[in-house]
């Protein structure tokens, strides 16, 4: 009875991702424009990503992409959170209003920030440079192309782990808070000595998190920029993408996917035992 | 206390400075959805000078969301169908350990709530074009069954898991079977758990991009997500009527978050924190 209450999940999940990901890896070895024959090229598509300036950017993209994300939007959200618990007033509503956009598509967004913010013709910055500040589209430049694209993901990502930070710190027993308070301690003291420690599962948890998701950001790349201006907000993701669908070559596709869904499932094993480790302590 | 009042009111600051980036965006959307284009040049901060309602007509004629939000149901109800009835039935297996190799499931779906998407794409896609499934809605429900189940599962387990064993073993003593015991007693009381899992799937398949846009392809199949992105690309310069685009995409999610808050915070959070 057990097997086939959990047949009909197991076998769609495989179907759709268990299978292709296995020929994936096949695929990695052929070069395939998806009609014609496939022709088995060996490690050629390997030889031809690392030669390819491109293909590195996008890998220098997604470790800066990291970087950002393990420290910024969680510096903010554990201020926020921290905040929350010590002001303790208006806290559902703010809960309420930092959770918006995490609901909201990342289409939508992209769209607002893009046209209403970012764009020097109908936003922010067309409104700026009539007050005589000289700000530019940060989208259209190749130095700034990437960061005014995490700008957008930070944004609609630290409420999240705000409310998830919350959760976590009202957890903490008001007892030690207040026997902190009682010996004199600050706010910064409080934070850094009694609940920052406290919540150090939650946080690495969701650090991990971060770190599997930081090398799979695909849609604000792609909607922003299009992995421009001259590829230089290309990531990984959007490389294999247009690989596939832009220059039909499937073959380097698959190969540039190995590449970071390897990295992401290392991690995922990482994740997978602080899960497991946390069910069966 | 001196110290202590100032610094609430500092917290408070802060907290607001960080609601006011939150809300910032959605300002501007809602203010300049009701602009003409030549408003918004002038500026997307002012309120409007004439309200263009006209922007929601123009603006639902255009990107023929009457086709979209039926498309976007449909495959809205299949995978939210799908998912609650396979996953909640996997769930209840891995809670109670119904079957020998529980562990390896559940780490295979563990591993699934991360995977990329990228890594199986692109077989998929060639898979389904060879099979003619390309804008085919019940291809897509399908797909995103499979992307969506993983989190629903180890969503659904911690609720079964929370249910006393002691409840099903009374009603095995009556003769009530696996089965039985699933569907009679385990499910009516993890309900809410069901209900938060199909909020959660309903939000994410109306607002998935990725997959929406490389397999639904013709006008005629196009979801919201997909009807919107391709009027923002066709009028580049309508900006009122991009935003009123906009908003009739965000109104129904926005409309369940606040009769659900509760459901879509715990869900999501949960999702995420406990796998």
């Amino acid at each position: 009875m057990g097997r086939l209450l959990i047949a009909p999940a197991l076998i769609i999940n495989m179907l759709i991702m268990l299978g292709p990901a296995l020929f994936t890896v096949v695929l990695a070895f052929y070069r395939w424009d998806g009609a014609s024959t496939p022709v088995f090229v060996g490690f050629d598509n390997f030889v031809s990503l690392l030669g390819d300036r491109a293909f590195w950017s996008a890998l220098q993209n997604n470790l800066l992409w990291t970087a950002i994300f393990l420290t910024v939007p969680v510096a903010i959200a554990l201020v926020a959170g921290t905040l929350l618990l010590t002001v303790r007033k208006g806290t559902m509503l703010f809960q309420l209003i930092f959770f918006t956009p995490i609901i909201i598509a990342t289409v939508v967004w992209a769209k607002i920030w893009q046209l209403m913010i970012y764009s020097p013709v109908s936003g922010i910055v067309n409104l700026a440079n009539d007050a005589g500040i000289p700000l530019r589209d940060p989208l259209s430049m190749p130095q700034t192309a990437l960061l005014g694209v995490a700008i957008v993901d930070i944004w609609r990502w630290w409420g999240f782990l705000a409310v998830i930070f919350f959760g976590a710190l009202r957890q903490v027993p008001t007892e030690r808070v207040e026997a902190a308070r009682l010996d004199g301690a600050g706010f910064f003291q409080l934070a850094w000595y009694v609940l920052l420690p406290a919540i150090r599962p939650t946080i690495m948890l969701m650090m991990v998190l971060s770190l599997i998701w930081s090398f799979l950001v695909f849609d604000f790349v792609f909607i922003l920029t299009g992995g421009g201006p001259a590829r230089s907000s290309e990531v990984l993701a959007t490389f294999a993408y247009r690989s596939a669908f832009y220059q039909g070559n499937f073959g380097i596709a698959a190969a540039a996917a190995l590449v970071f869904g390897v990295f992401g499932l290392a991690v995922s094993v990482v994740y997978v035992r602080v899960q497991l480790k946390e069910d069966n302590p | 206390m001196v110290q202590d009042k100032w610094a609430v009111r500092l917290g408070l600051g802060v907290l607001c400075f960080a609601a006011f980036c939150s809300l910032f965006p959605i300002v501007l959307l809602l203010l300049n959805s009701l602009k003409s284009a030549r408003e918004i040049i002038i500026s997307p901060l002012a309120w409007p000078m004439e309200f263009r309602w006209d922007n929601f007509a123009r603006a639902w004629q255009d990107a023929r969301f009457d086709k979209a939000i039926v498309n976007s149901l449909i495959i809205v109800v299949l995978t939210v169908f799908a998912v609650c009835t396979t996953a909640s039935a996997a769930a209840y297996v891995l809670a109670r350990r119904l079957i020998k190799r529980w562990q390896l499931a559940t780490i295979y779906f563990l591993v699934g709530t991360t995977a990329p998407i990228q890594l199986f794409l692109f077989p998929l896609y060639l898979a389904y074009s060879k099979l003619g499934l390309i804008n085919n809605p019940f291809g897509v429900a399908l797909i995103y069954t499979a992307i969506f189940s993983p989190v629903a599962i180890m969503l659904l387990r911690t609720f079964f898991i929370a249910i006393p064993i002691e409840v099903e073993e009374a009603a095995e003593i009556d003769g009530a079977n696996a089965w039985q015991k699933f569907t009679l007693v385990a499910l009516p009381i993890a309900w809410p758990g069901v209900l938060t899992v199909a909020l959660i799937v309903a939000m994410n398949t109306w607002n998935e991009f990725v997959i929406a846009a490389t397999f639904l392809q013709t006008a005629e199949r196009l979801t919201v997500i997909g009807a919107f992105f391709s009027l923002s690309g066709r009028y580049v310069t309508d900006w009122g009527e991009v935003m009123a685009a906009a908003l009739i995409v965000v109104i129904p999610i926005v409309t369940l978050f606040i009769f659900f808050q509760r459901q879509f915070i715990e869900g999501m959070a949960g999702g995420a924190v406990k796998g």
